[in-house]
């Protein structure tokens, strides 16, 4: 696919995505408000250095993609804005991750808080086996949240904006395990949702999901980003292209190229991007 | 068109003799526990009477029952469940989830592994050091709990590692991410996910436990008791007592052995009917197992 047939897909693929090449002088976005700023990020796993100093500002109410080939540290960078890589034995990490201007690496930090304030979705849906209520309450139930009104009507509001409620309505008490694959991760982000986070972290969502589940998903993720701040990692370049405002390339772990969606997949700069969006690569 | 050649008769010869070898080695196995359940109930089988259960043993073996053995093998079973079941699963729970992977949990974990295959007298003989005499519990349905807790202990860790192991690391990553704490994490999924294997390997230990006597002999088993333990629940304030902890014991495998090893025929039928009540008690623990098993598989779906 050459770059031209490649612009082509984007503007079919995107519809509500205005490609506005004089955008193009200033691809970076310090004009609008960052929430999360990474700045000088080194991650290591044992031995291996799988970021290398990453700088990056990540634009509030506003989906940001990172993309690149497997192993090249996007995923890696996802799982510190929320430090579940601290889960992970044997990391390390220097630099600074700033949310809302606040080192989230500072040791004063609240990781429990974090986390409600940074919420994930990740590659393989993961519902509880518990009933679908019960999902989307989990995040309520272990800050002591019980009382029922307030349950069901953050049940409802939540599985409104996953775009699930009217698939479900009747069963809510059922087993999220009965749910199809892509209702399963509609209702894993509903559980996301119920607790108000400011943005939402997306491993590959759609990676292991049929078409149809997909395109509901994007199009969710295109109606929640009025809303939420959303950060979605992802294999698939017109997925990228689709729905997120700023694109990230990563290549063996360090930051190729950063700019808006529409530019670095029109008009990247570097030529690394341009093989890897036009599939010489990758 | 085809062939048989020499090469493939020949090995198909050598599936067949496998074949053949494995279902005599398992019919082996199964009829020697056939011959051997049927062997006690031919002999003992007379005396499965209700007074077999409700009477004191006694020099006369057609008067003799296990009324103090089956008791003793009760509340002993108790204390030990009640000793070694939090301590287990907690320590368990503990190096799966929370302890940091250094040398220190790697030589503890070894330890635990290596603790399960130390001979059971040496438990007997520990405990008559420490809680006969060093804690002075003396020679008690406590010290005998405790004993055959420890015994069990290292079982209960394993097999709660081992389950908890198999809850996806998904679930974790769920609740981690929506701001719960690790003991949120732990309690409302972790252990819920693994109770059935948990309480699978709580049974197995405890199916151990009830079979063994040498640990119980080194510190002090009685053979003959006439007496039951003070009755737990009493009529007039706190209403309720502890004395039966410090009362003497035997359990059921201590009296079959008092019988067998005397020279009248008459008491070898008594230990032939005990035998069968201990194989009888064992196999319904081991049923209450796959019925936990097949329960919580059921209850969740992933």
């Amino acid at each position: 696919m050459n770059l031209q047939e490649t612009a082509d897909v984007i503007e079919r693929d995107t519809p509500k995505m205005r490609i506005d090449r004089a955008m193009h002088a200033s691809p970076q976005t310090q004009n609008l408000s960052p929430i999360f700023q990474v700045e000088n990020v080194d991650f290591y796993y044992g031995e291996k250095h799988a970021l290398k100093n990453i700088n990056v500002d990540i634009a509030e109410k506003k989906a940001t993609a990172f993309i690149g080939p497997s192993g090249c540290g996007k995923t890696t960078l996802l799982r510190c804005l929320n430090r579940m890589n601290d889960l992970v034995l044997g990391t390390r990490v220097t630099g600074s991750i700033k949310l809302d201007g606040k080192n989230i690496y500072d040791p004063s930090t609240d990781i429990i808080q974090l986390r409600r304030h940074v919420g994930m979705i990740f590659q393989k849906w993961n519902p509880f086996p518990k009933s679908i209520y019960e999902n989307v309450v989990y995040g309520l139930r272990i800050v002591g949240v019980n009382k029922r009104h307030v349950l069901d009507d953050v049940v409802e509001k939540s599985l409104r904006r996953a775009a699930l409620w009217d698939e479900v309505k009747d069963n809510l008490h059922k087993s999220a395990a009965d749910l199809s694959g892509g209702q399963q991760q509609r209702l894993c982000i509903a559980r996301a949702l119920a607790v108000e986070p400011e943005v939402l972290l997306m491993d590959e969502p759609c990676s292991a999901l049929d078409p149809i589940s997909t395109a509901k998903i994007e199009e969710l993720i295109h109606e929640l980003k009025d809303t939420f701040t959303i950060v979605i990692v992802t294999h698939n370049m017109q997925q990228a292209a689709r729905v997120s405002d700023y694109t990230a390339f990563f290549y063996l772990g360090e930051l190729v190229e950063f700019g808006e969606t529409g530019t670095l997949f029109t008009a990247p700069e570097k030529r690394q991007t341009e093989d890897y969006i036009t599939g010489r690569f990758g | 068109m085809i062939v048989s050649d020499r090469n493939s008769t020949r090995r198909k010869r050598l599936d067949t003799l496998f074949g053949v070898l494995g279902l005599v080695a398992t019919c082996v196995g199964m009829i020697t526990l056939g011959a051997l359940i049927l062997q006690l109930v031919m002999d003992g089988g007379v005396r499965l009477t209700a007074t077999f259960f409700t009477s004191f043993p006694s020099r006369f073996p057609k008067q003799a029952g296990i009324l103090s053995a089956w008791v003793g093998t009760c509340l002993i079973m108790f204390v030990t469940a009640l000793a070694a079941v939090p301590m287990g699963v907690a320590a368990g729970v503990y190096l799966e989830e929370y302890a940091p992977k250094n040398w220190l949990t790697g030589l503890i974990e070894i330890n635990i592994a290596n603790l399960a295959g130390v001979p059971s007298i040496v438990y007997g003989l520990m405990a008559l050091g420490l809680f006969v005499y060093q804690l002075k519990l003396g020679q008690s349905i406590l010290s005998a709990g405790l004993t055959l807790g420890l015994l069990i202990l290292p079982i209960v860790i394993v097999a709660t590692r081992e389950s908890i192991r198999a809850v996806p690391a998904g679930m974790r990553e769920a609740a981690l991410a929506l701001g719960a704490t690790k003991w949120q994490t732990t309690r409302d999924h972790v252990l819920p996910y693994s109770m059935g294997g948990i309480l699978t390997g709580i049974i197995i230990a405890l199916s151990r436990a009830i079979g063994e006597t040498a640990p119980l002999i080194t510190i002090g088993a009685l053979t003959f008791i006439a007496f039951l333990p003070d009755v737990p629940l009493k009529t007039e304030f706190p209403f309720i007592s502890f004395d039966w902890l410090m009362s003497p014991f035997t359990v059921m495998p201590i009296q079959m052995f008092n019988w067998v090893s005397r020279p009248q025929q008459e008491f070898h039928l008594n230990a032939a009917a005990t035998g069968l009540v201990l194989i009888v008690m064992t196999l319904a623990m081991n049923g209450i197992a796959i019925y936990f098993r097949f329960r919580f598989r059921k209850r969740i779906k992933w």
